[in-house]
């Protein structure tokens, strides 16, 4: 039992389908994996599937070999009953650890998803044609490649935003010294060297996972304690939709099960493209896919902390890209983070994001309908929520700084109810004096709630004039949490590490 | 217990906002001990002197509030609780401050205007004035221009506030000084006028002699007519 870590949010879950519905798209994907079943393009993964009572068969497509599965909902049901209920997620900062336990709806948010540009936004004064000596302050945004030094920035930011529970790296490093080789230690160690939460990412390449986990030994102080406080975990989306098993990814999920570290199985359809645009076919395919996944996972290494990764999304249907920012989002999502309560497995999902190109009203109105409608849903582990625009191509600091306040405004709003009979006594009390005063006035009584720390404070950008300041007011902001100091590894820490990793770039040597 | 150690105690009951014994402080750990309610009943029954009580144990202190208020330690709840302490300590002492040279800094008639049931306003100037010192007449809401011209005749006051949070009602505020006016009262009181709707050029053209945002500003502005 993790005793200590984060708070998140404790939220009674908003339920979109009734019990007999989640039942009939449960048998849906069963039927889905029994036929059409799904296609592996990895031997290895067909082979797991075939030794425990799958039927499979060789087939080659456009030269490639390919094997068509069909699993028995047995083996399914089989996998799932191995499969944990609770996950732990470690930190550098044990108090920022994390605790999924399927069976309770605490809500965490965090960071995603290796955005390739990185928005940096100035203030510039202008003058007005019509009416000069009239200033006004406009956002100027600039577009950068993202590099190893901008995701530190991003981790030494996420670090010290109180509503990010969990960072996973929301840039794409793309410096000229970073190769396939090489990706991997950086993004990983650029990350844990700048944030003291949890740390997740993708693998690029199979080849230096053992040195990542080296990595995370040395920070969590050797092999076992990284298995108790995994301060690192992975994601991997062994489909493509529809029903694919991809082979490279599928060789990355072995190695990965075989850490024995945490690994998100995510999947992410797209409605209306790769999958049904409709609401059942939706989540019955991407069901399917992670009833799949998991299972193979299980079958690998029975009892792997795998987390249920659900990105249902829809498409834009004037240029079939992801759109995002959409109340189908919502239902597929909801919907997703259900199935995953009835399997008792953790629930990864994601809010906050749209098609907005630039923080403003667009990316607000965007991403507080999936914030505010996805936290209601108690999934446990919601990504994505800070700093994406353009869907999840860009990756925004003042965006972050932003949804930060928004995210707080939600943890607040989707708190469970805490009325009992004793606060009720409380409430009858505290009228009955009142009404016995002269004023009649319950400011003095709202002290104990005030100090207590449960009350939400007013919005932190808010203008008190008839201008809307919120860029201005978020930029000022973000200029005083980046002058903190970074809470970096300790200098032994991080010579042992140089000394161990081959390939970290030199400009990331940066200790406490 | 000497009269030393009871002012201390109220002094810093009033800082803690703790008007009664089952009161929170803005500290953990007082609530269940005696409050200024308390400790001031029994200054009373000590025969502690009432001029150095209300200086030592209600005037300095919430001059301290006042401090906190305006460094942002203290919310406005914090600030109200402080200033209910000094009315409930003033209501105990009142029987007791004949002869000892303690006044009042003056009486001031306060009202919501006819036809306006609104006075959560109202209420924190009241606490809030009284916390400062002054004698608070509260004639509560809806009241009528000749309640209000009457009182101001019967006391003698030489501060009125009035309230109104609609601008249907907010024009009995002029009904209330041309009554007073009619009276020959309008030359003896300073009138105030606060609330939602109104401002500082409605209080011109009304003829009143201030417009007060809040409860702080009407406390400065009463201190500028002094």
């Amino acid at each position: 039992m993790l005793n200590n870590g984060r708070e998140g949010v404790l939220v009674k879950p908003y339920e979109r389908l009734n019990p007999n519905q989640v039942r009939i798209l449960h048998q849906a994907s069963l039927e889905i994996l029994r036929e059409p079943g799904i296609w592996c393009y990895n031997e290895r993964a067909a082979g797991v599937f075939r030794e425990h009572g799958a039927t499979t068969r060789e087939v080659m497509e456009k030269g490639t070999p390919c094997w068509r599965i069909s699993i028995p909902a047995g083996l399914v049901e089989e996998a799932l009953r191995m499969t944990p209920s609770r996950v732990t997620l470690g930190a550098r900062d044990p108090g920022n650890r994390l605790l999924l336990d399927s069976e309770i709806p605490r809500v965490y948010f965090g960071t995603g998803s290796e955005a390739n540009i990185w928005l940096e936004t100035s203030l510039e004064e202008f003058e007005s044609r019509e009416n000069p000596g009239t200033l006004a302050k406009l956002p100027r945004h600039t577009e950068l490649r993202g590099t190893t030094e901008l995701l530190e920035r991003a981790a030494r930011l996420c670090d010290q935003l109180e509503n990010v529970d969990f960072f996973i790296r929301p840039l794409n490093i793309q410096d000229d010294d970073v190769d396939e080789n090489n990706h991997d230690v950086n993004k990983f160690f650029a990350s844990l060297n700048n944030i003291t939460k949890h740390v997740q990412a993708g693998l690029t390449t199979r080849e230096r996972l053992g040195d990542v986990i080296r990595l995370a030994e040395i920070i969590a102080g050797g092999p076992e304690e990284l298995r108790q406080n995994p301060v690192i975990s992975f994601i991997a989306c062994l489909f493509k939709s529809p029903l694919q098993i991809v082979d490279d990814t599928a060789a990355k999920v072995f190695d990965i099960v075989e850490s024995g570290l945490p690994l998100v199985l995510s999947s992410s359809p797209q409605g209306g493209s790769s999958a049904p645009i409709e609401e059942a076919g939706m989540v019955a395919q991407i069901n399917a896919e992670l009833l799949a996944s998991i299972t193979l996972t299980q079958f690998i290494r029975e009892g792997a902390p795998v987390i249920y990764g659900s990105v249902p999304v829809r498409a834009r249907l004037d240029n079939l890209h992801d759109l995002y920012g959409c109340p189908e989002f919502n239902h597929y999502g909801v919907d997703c983070v259900q199935m995953a309560r009835f399997y008792r497995i953790p629930c990864y999902s994601s809010s906050g994001v749209g098609d907005a190109k630039v923080p403003g009203m667009q990316s607000m109105f965007e991403k507080m309908l999936t914030h505010a409608y996805m936290a209601l849903s108690g999934a446990q582990y919601i990504h994505y929520s800070f700093g994406l625009l353009d869907r999840t191509n860009i990756f925004s600091p003042l965006q972050a700084v932003i949804d930060n306040e928004q995210v707080g405004m939600v943890k607040q709003s989707a708190r469970a109810c805490s009325v009992d009979e004793t606060a009720a006594s409380d409430g009858v009390r505290t009228v009955g004096k009142v009404m016995d005063s002269p004023s009649r006035l319950f400011a003095r009584h709202a002290r104990k709630a005030m100090h207590s720390g449960t009350l939400s404070s007013p919005y932190r950008f808010e203008t008190a004039d008839a201008s809307d300041r919120v860029i201005e007011r978020a930029l000022e902001y973000m200029d005083t949490l980046e002058a903190r100091p970074a809470r970096h590894l300790d200098p032994e820490t991080i010579a042992r590490i140089f000394r161990e990793i081959t390939g970290l770039l030199p400009k990331l040597k940066k200790a406490a | 217990m000497e009269p030393v150690e009871v002012i201390g105690k109220i002094a810093v009951n009033v800082i803690q906002g703790r008007v009664e014994a089952g009161d929170e402080g803005f500290d953990e750990g007082y609530e269940g001990q005696p409050a200024v309610t308390e400790l001031v009943e029994d200054a009373v029954s000590m025969k502690v002197d009432p001029a150095k009580l209300i200086l030592d144990g209600l005037t300095l202190p919430m001059e301290e509030v006042g401090q906190k208020f305006e460094s942002g330690k203290y919310l406005i709840p914090d600030m109200l609780a402080s200033a209910e302490c000094v009315g409930a300590a003033m209501d105990i002492l009142a029987p007791h401050l004949s002869g000892t040279g303690v006044e009042s800094k003056g009486k001031f008639v306060l009202a919501t205007v006819a036809g306006d049931l609104h006075d959560i306003g109202k209420n924190i100037v009241a606490i809030m004035l009284k916390g400062a010192g002054y004698e608070v007449i509260d004639l509560g809401t809806d009241v009528s221009a000749d309640r209000i011209a009457d009182t101001v005749s019967e006391t003698g006051a030489p501060y009125l506030g009035l309230s109104a949070l609609l601008t249907t009602t907010m024009r009995n505020m002029e009904d209330v000084i041309k009554k007073l006016g009619e009276r020959n009262l309008r030359e003896q009181v300073k009138i105030m006028v606060g609330g939602a709707p109104t401002s500082a050029q409605f209080a011109e053209r009304i003829g009143a002699d201030a417009y007060c945002k809040d409860a702080f500003q009407a406390i400065n502005t009463l201190k500028s007519f002094a």
